[in-house]
């Protein structure tokens, strides 16, 4: 059976959920449990990486650094992570990242656009960090085009590639059919990170790692974008079961989540708009924006969605949510 | 003479639409394209089309510097410093296309005048040019606290220089929002959409000013600056009306290509040529008056 590598994402993808408002008081208290349940990685960063905190995705509550910070200081094993979006954070942000604390750094970039990660994927590795490759809404592209930038994040030096589903409307045998082609064409390991607005996170997750997927990603109580990840501690049950080792304590992970559970500001089940999204293949941060320009103009957020996916838009594209609900709203105006 | 002759170093997309937009210049001769590649696409045209080409780079014109006394640099910024250096040398006037930002900022519906006898100056960033002149037009009706632009542009339309120091794009436009634009803080993202068929150039542009209630003066300042980038970027516009929530502004604009050398998609590319047009031109009119006076 497989050793799998668990990259807990609730301090990052979470950090949608909680339109940004992490405090230090509930990084700290995550952070110490997931470090006592064994968890070798975890990520801290603004939901859309670092130098995220904008009026586009949302100001961060608390500065990142002081976050990644404050959750390094609680840890004894496990090691922290950032995001990074090339076009939205810059290197000297990774370098400060690293200051306060970082070891691993994922470089994310929409699937057809791997080569704008170059500059950083180096510094990733010039800097000593553990150096991941992000394809965010892989579901976007056919597969060999995956695998040829996919095979451009391992020339630059990446250590780990990851399929993305951010919008998470990937299926079962396309997450096969992906992780397959990146194993038999890229010498370093592959990593899946899901979202759940279909209701196929956990499938997915164990499709990829039927598929020799190494890295896989989730979040206590699926506290992340859209209707959230992959569920941590329903994850390590399951790899339990399945013979799976990953260093990580059931019942400890249980208990993270439970802290989690504590400051979550609702449920992440899945609702029409979250199953949208995956329906329609958009980004999974949309979900909160585009509720509230739906209320602003007075529109149906699932129009919003299916709008956005018709005009194929990509992450971090957050702004096409107040535009496109803006001209509808003008088009039901045109009706009356 | 009527007009005053120019150069463009580099014989890449962005050169080679210079060159059409210039000859449609009523103040602009154009007379010599400087490369390094003779098999280029743009030394060929402009071969073709009876200008004088130079294949061995900025030491073929220094042999003729008569050929051109205002130079487009679309080259690197590593090359756009010895350009520099030797070009200012010989009193020539550069318009810089490139990342180096070595002489101030222009953006001709800004502070087109500021910088007439500058030996050199610097375009900024695509996203500058098609954001800057908003933030302006907010910041002379009410102080802005924070700037934020989101560029959005076709794939297609990054080129690999773009692409290899993404990093550039958001420092430089980052600093043109707080210098020209005049907002106190200013921040820049940059997405690359590859969506087919390829979409237009599209800028947010997000504001936090000072006080509320100046929605009227805000709007009607925007649409004045808009018209007044339309003279020189006929495909420039406002996709909605601007969005107040509170202090926050938001103003969502497009940006269409006027399709000479580039595809109408490519604005981005497209208001970076035709700023720099713009610049050489008045150059040129400040140059030409002076001629008339001696």
């Amino acid at each position: 059976m497989a050793h799998l590598t668990v990259v807990d994402v609730t301090l990052r993808d979470g950090s949608h959920s909680m339109k940004h408002a992490f405090t230090e008081k509930q990084v700290r208290s995550t952070a110490r449990a997931l470090d006592e349940a064994g968890v070798p990685y975890f990520e801290v960063s603004h939901g859309d990486g670092l130098g995220g905190s904008s009026l586009q995705y949302g100001f961060s509550k608390v500065n990142e650094m002081k976050l990644i910070a404050a959750a390094k200081e609680e840890c004894q094993q496990s090691k922290i992570s950032v995001l990074l979006l090339p076009g939205i954070g810059i290197k000297e942000d990774l370098k400060e990242a690293v200051q306060a604390g970082a070891d691993m750094v994922r470089v994310a970039t929409h699937v057809t656009e791997a080569d704008v990660a170059k500059q950083h994927i180096e510094l990733g590795r010039n800097l000593g960090l553990k150096t991941v490759g992000f394809l965010m809404m892989a579901h976007s592209a056919p597969t060999s085009k995956l695998v040829e930038q996919a095979k451009l994040f391992e020339s630059y030096g990446a250590e780990v590639v990851y399929v993305t589903d951010s919008a998470g409307a990937l299926l079962p045998h396309e997450v096969k059919e992906k992780i397959a082609a990146l194993r038999s064409e890229l010498g370093v390991d592959i990593g899946f990170h899901g979202h759940n607005n279909l209701s196929l996170a956990m499938a997915n997750t164990l499709a990829a790692i039927e598929e020799g997927a190494k890295y896989i990603d989730g979040s206590l109580r699926a506290l992340g974008a859209g209707s959230g990840n992959t569920q941590t501690e329903v994850m390590i049950a399951v790899l339990n079961r399945l013979g799976h080792q990953t260093g990580i304590d059931l019942y400890k992970i249980m208990d993270a989540a439970n802290i989690v559970a504590d400051y979550m500001p609702r449920p992440q089940e899945i609702t029409g708009a979250s199953l949208i999204l995956g329906y329609a293949g958009v980004y999974s941060s949309f979900l909160l924006h585009a509720k509230e320009a739906a209320e602003r103009f007075q529109v149906d957020e699932r129009d919003i969605l299916v709008e956005l996916g018709k005009r194929k838009v990509v992450g971090g594209q957050e702004d096409m949510i107040l535009q496109v609900a803006s001209e509808l709203a003008s088009k039901v105006k045109t009706f009356i | 003479m009527n007009k005053v002759k120019v150069g463009i170093i580099g014989s890449g997309n962005i050169g080679t639409d210079l060159m059409y937009k210039i000859e449609k210049s009523e103040v602009l001769e154009m007379s010599t394209m400087i490369g390094i590649d003779p098999d280029s696409e743009g030394l060929k045209r402009a071969k073709t089309r009876g200008y004088t080409v130079f294949s061995n780079g900025i030491e073929g014109f220094l042999q003729h510097p008569e050929l051109a006394d205002i130079l487009f640099d679309a080259t690197t910024a590593k090359a756009h410093d010895y350009h520099n250096q030797v070009l200012g040398k010989l009193g020539k006037q550069v318009i810089d296309l490139t990342p180096a930002a070595i002489g101030p900022f222009a953006v001709p519906a800004v502070n087109l005048t500021e910088h007439l006898d500058q030996p050199n100056v610097n375009m900024i960033t695509c996203g500058g040019q098609a954001t800057i002149p908003i933030v302006h037009a907010i910041c002379r009706v009410v102080s802005v606290e924070y700037a934020e632009i989101v560029a959005t542009i076709a794939s297609k339309s990054a080129g690999p220089g773009t692409r290899a120091n993404i990093d550039e794009f958001t420092r430089t436009t980052a600093r043109g929002i707080e210098v020209i634009g005049g907002a106190k803080k200013g921040k820049a993202i940059i997405i690359l959409n590859p969506a087919e068929p390829p979409i237009m150039m599209r800028d947010a542009i997000h504001a936090l000013v000072e006080e509320e209630g100046k929605e009227k003066e805000i709007t009607e300042s925007i649409k004045k600056m808009v018209t007044k980038v339309q003279e020189y970027v006929p495909g420039y516009r406002l996709r909605t009306e601007p969005i107040f929530k509170g202090k926050r502004v938001s103003v969502f604009i497009e940006v269409e290509g006027a399709g000479d050398f580039f595809p109408p998609y490519s604005g981005n590319l497209d208001i970076m040529t035709a700023s720099a047009r713009k610049v050489a031109e008045e150059f040129a009119r400040k140059k030409l008056s002076q001629l008339q006076k001696q």
